[in-house]
């Protein structure tokens, strides 16, 4: 009977006005703003396709026209200088891999152990020590780099890659204790109090239970560690010693370095290798990098 | 009686999924409807559907004789009060009352007595410059009702408002909401899946399940003529017993073979043949001991689970080889494996056509 | 390994009726738990509050390249303070600072705002504002560098193509450099306060909505009146997050300006790095190390106040 009534009785959904200014407004502004935020990255990869003389010509936001060449990105990998040595971003690049791997490993399964032991086996004095940890997280890490200097000096591993690694192990910890304490947290207590009541002890309610429900947790602590050891720069410079320099650091003595003609597309094409690995870890895990900075800040 | 809130063939589907299906209600003035329902039957969807918080993709919406159905919320006449308070934890009690009337631009002595006037009835006053955050959970709910009152409408909507308090608050602010429509006399439409709330505040009660109204009628015929077995089932605490059997003329024969005689029971249509059918009947209509032996139909069973419940008790049974639960008057000492008769009146009960499910 | 704080709770009632002594209380009670926690103890001991301590008390000492000096008061301070080189950095850190708080802080809400309207692509439009938080402080500052640069970038672009007088030179200009900076640092980091904003903005009752809008009030005074208050402990935490960041910044101005033009990008982080490793002057470093252990607290004492403060009954 409805549908009988009057023309213009309104009826059923809302009209949706075609043509809503408004809407178009909000596109409009998360656009310009989209475009923004993607110029960087299309200024690197279009800069780094082109030739030299291209560049000098035409603008940085041309899109390269004359020839595609990859031989910038072949350059910037093996034979770049730093302004002493010749040989590219790859040394760089495994030198990297070699402090963020152990680093990972290590931080990720001390801050989890850690975690567990602060939610499940609370002892006295360990609501204080989470709490220093937590406000250790703000501490300039200016404030702690000589003595740690210092430390590593004693242990005898300063200039090596141990020493950098120990370092992000460090700390790494305040944020990842904190996740894990917090997810831990959130896990049923009474599964906890099953398995103690079954007869379970500390290690094997760990690996045995805790560790298969974390999944999520563990990857979402090893991408904020891949991401921010790899994009580490303080840390590298003053503990690697120079055979060791991470990535970022040789960029920066390439990109920097004063001696000869400014090869720009090699530059760029270096920045995004640089790039690459942060950025892969970023675009591969989307939604798990948005829930670690998110629960990390939004809860603590 | 004049239509409050006529709701005339509304539908609505999200994607392929249809929540609510040609729906069809009036709402008399003054009237207190329940949408009572299991999660998931459509019963806050309609209620968002009427509050214009949600779109329909059919139909249309009449409320105070406008069609409003695409009119936005605060053009609908409507007050309504969520579950959760939805109060505003920034400002003080005061504040949550008059924002939405000073953000419509009204004058300030018209605000502050309708604040004045929504206070009183709610006894809200010594709270007015308390934050939300200090009242209890009571006490916030009056709140919630007091923001639909100072917007001076005639219908009001809640949405299960009851449900995140405790029993005893939640019995104490049931008895108020009913205090309050009768003072007011406003139409009210109410969401819940409790069907205590719904015996105790409805007029009229609608039924739903998968987006559909089962019955709507006033709680003592929803209890006492059940329309369906869904409806049957889902009424009553405990629930209806039911036997099932075959039904042919005036004689219901339980499965094992039991004849119990429905002569005086009232068909809503002459019966006709035989058919299978299902025999409900509440746990409080069964008898015990000589008043049993009196009823249409008895027999001796032997109690195996005594529930004592305080002001009565209840027990488990089995009658023409199914659990059957019965109510009896606490005094009564019963005792597991004791054998007694028991016997009930089928004109009390109801006979659903066990394909059809609709009541015979 | 065994496990004695399950067995003495569980499997030895007979022990665990005995009252346990104080050294059983310190050492034995949950042992493995306290084994498992001890590196996390003793980070917390040797390095954030030992380390820390260490620091300051160097700060009171004359050591040049080698923590050996002798105690000399509050001279290290005085010097500091008195330092053209310093109060530069200072100044500038203040600035951008507060230009960037305030900076990051809106942009990211606003975009959050957007966000939050049921966008098609929501997740694409997500993807491209945080992806510069994946980036390093380095990769940031070098591209901006390059796209601000006069000769190569946006003023050059923008000469070419007919307006020969369009001037972008804030890199290179001693005035403007640190807004040059403020543009790479809020590229980087507003997608972070826009994820945590969005994460705010949906974790507030979808109720509180439907209330405002049968109340009839307007979408953008429900954000300004009603979720923005209730947005406040996002809020804290998120601008404790990036202060605390904010001090921090190095790597960035490493990259972008190496605190010139001359010494107008300067800022405290490189004047610890410089007087700690370069000029061998580790007193003066330490004292500036202090002083951004201090700003750092200020920081905090909101934060700390909300989230061990006194809670509010119910």
């Amino acid at each position: 009977m409805a549908n009988v009534s009057a023309v213009g009785e309104p009826s059923g959904p809302r009209p949706s006005k075609g043509f809503n200014p408004k809407r178009i407004i909000i596109y409009g502004i998360i656009i310009v703003a989209a475009m923004y935020y993607l110029l960087p990255l299309y200024v690197m990869i279009t800069t780094s396709l082109k030739g030299l003389p291209e560049i000098r010509l035409g603008n940085i936001f041309a899109p390269p026209l004359e020839i595609i060449t990859i031989e910038p990105w072949v350059k910037a990998w093996t034979s770049a200088c730093t302004g002493l040595t010749c040989n590219g971003l790859a040394p760089g690049f495994w030198n990297s891999v070699k402090i963020t791997v152990p680093s990972t490993i290590i931080s990720v399964l001390v801050a989890a152990v850690s975690g567990y032991a602060l939610v499940n086996w609370r002892f006295k004095g360990s609501e204080f020590f989470f709490t220093c940890l937590l406000l250790g997280s703000f501490i300039p890490y200016q404030v702690m780099l000589y003595p740690m200097v210092m430390i590593t000096a004693q242990l005898k591993i300063f200039g090596t890659l141990w020493a950098v690694i120990l370092v992000h192990t460090v700390f790494g910890m305040p944020i990842l204790v904190l996740l894990f304490r917090n997810y831990f947290a959130s896990l049923p207590q009474e599964l906890f109090k099953a398995a103690r009541v079954d007869g379970a002890g500390f290690w094997r309610i760990f690996f045995q239970i805790m560790v298969p429900m974390s999944l999520p947790i563990f990857a979402v602590a090893i991408i904020l560690q891949v991401t921010g050891i790899w994009n580490d720069f303080l840390f590298g410079v003053v503990f690697a010693g120079t055979q060791n320099y991470p990535m970022t650091v040789q960029l920066n003595n390439i990109v920097n370095s004063t001696q000869g003609v400014r090869e720009y597309n090699v530059n760029m094409a270096a920045t995004i290798l640089t790039a690459a690995v942060p950025l892969i870890v970023y675009f591969v895990s989307g939604k798990w990098f948005v829930r670690g900075i998110a629960a990390g800040a939004v809860k603590g | 009686m004049q239509s409050s809130v006529s709701i005339r063939d509304v539908s609505l589907n999200f994607g392929n999924v249809q929540v609510l299906r040609n729906l069809n209600l009036e709402v008399g003035q003054g009237e207190f409807i329940v949408l009572l329902g299991p999660s998931g039957c459509g019963k806050s969807t309609l209620l968002n559907c009427i509050a214009g918080l949600l779109d329909v993709s059919g139909g249309q919406i009449f409320i105070g004789g406008k069609n409003v159905t695409w009119a936005e919320p605060k053009d609908r006449g409507i007050g309504m009060v969520f579950q959760s308070y939805a109060l505003y934890p920034q400002m003080t009690v005061e504040k949550n009352l008059s924002f939405g009337l000073r953000v419509a631009g009204m004058a300030k002595e018209e605000v502050n007595a309708r604040v004045k006037r929504a206070a009183e009835i709610l006894q809200l006053e010594p709270f007015l410059q308390r934050k939300p955050a200090n009242l209890s959970g009571g006490q916030r709910q009056r709140v919630a009702i007091g923001r639909a009152l100072v917007r001076d409408v005639d219908v009001f909507l809640f949405d299960e408002p009851l449900s995140n308090l405790d029993a005893k608050l939640r019995s104490d602010l049931r008895v108020e909401i009913k205090r309050l429509h009768q003072r007011l006399k406003n139409t009210m439409i109410y969401v819940t899946h409790d069907q205590i709330e719904a015996l105790t505040l409805a007029d009229r009660i609608a039924i739903m399940k998968n987006g559909e109204i089962q019955q709507l009628s006033d709680p003592h015929t929803i209890y006492n003529n059940p329309v369906n077995l869904y409806v049957a089932g889902f009424i009553g605490s405990p629930s209806m017993n039911f036997l099932q059997g075959t039904l042919s003329g005036t004689s219901f024969t339980a499965e094992d073979g039991t004849v119990i005689p429905v002569g005086n029971y009232k068909f809503t249509a002459p019966s006709s043949g035989q058919i299978k059918a299902v025999l409900g009947v509440r746990p409080e209509h069964i008898v015990l001991g000589e008043d049993a032996q009196r009823m249409p139909f008895s027999t001796e069973v032997e109690i195996e689970i005594v529930e004592p419940m305080g002001s009565d008790t209840l027990a488990w049974t089995k009658i023409a080889g199914h659990s059957v639960t019965f109510r009896a008057d606490s005094d009564v000492v019963l005792t597991v494996g004791q054998k007694l008769f028991v016997g009930f009146d089928p004109a009390r009960g109801s006979l659903f056509n066990a394909e059809t499910t609709n009541r015979v | 390994m065994t496990d004695i704080g399950r067995s003495g709770a569980v499997s030895r009632p007979v022990e665990a009726d005995k009252p346990p002594g104080l050294l059983y209380n310190i050492f034995v009670r949950n042992i493995t738990a306290k084994i498992a926690a001890s590196p996390m103890v003793a980070i917390v001991l040797i390095v954030f509050i030992g380390c820390t301590l260490w620091s300051v008390w160097f700060s009171f000492t004359d050591s040049r390249s080698l923590p050996n000096g002798d105690f000399v008061g509050w001279a290290q301070y005085e010097r500091l303070f008195s330092a053209r080189r310093w109060k530069i950095s200072a100044t500038n850190l203040l600035t951008y600072g507060i230009f960037s708080l305030v900076f990051t802080m809106v942009v990211g809400f606003l975009l959050a705002v957007l966000m939050d309207q049921k966008l098609r692509f929501e997740d694409g439009f997500r993807t491209i504002f945080l992806y510069p938080f994946a980036l390093s402080g380095i990769v940031t500052g070098l591209v901006w560098q390059w796209i601000m640069n006069p000769t190569l970038g946006l003023q050059s672009t923008i000469r070419g193509l007919g307006w020969t007088s369009f001037t972008f030179d804030w890199i290179t200009n001693t005035d403007m450099v640190l807004y040059a900076l403020l543009i790479a640092g809020t590229w980087h980091g507003t997608g972070f306060v826009m994820v945590l904003m969005l994460a705010g903005l949906r974790s507030i009752d979808g109720e509180i909505w439907k209330a405002a809008r049968v109340d009839g009030i307007p979408t953008w005074r429900t954000y300004l009146q009603i979720v923005l208050p209730m947005m406040r402990g996002v809020i804290v935490t998120t601008l404790v997050i990036v202060g605390s960041g904010i001090v921090r910044t190095y790597d960035l101005v490493v990259a972008l300006t190496n605190g010139g033009p001359g010494l107008s990008s300067e800022v405290p982080a490189k004047y610890v790095i410089n007087y700690m490793f370069t000029a061998g002057n580790l007193g003066q470093a330490l004292a500036a190390s202090t002083v951004m252990l201090l700003a750092v607290f200020v920081i905090l004492i909101p934060w700390m106040i909300i989230e061990f403060g006194p809670k509010k009954a119910h």
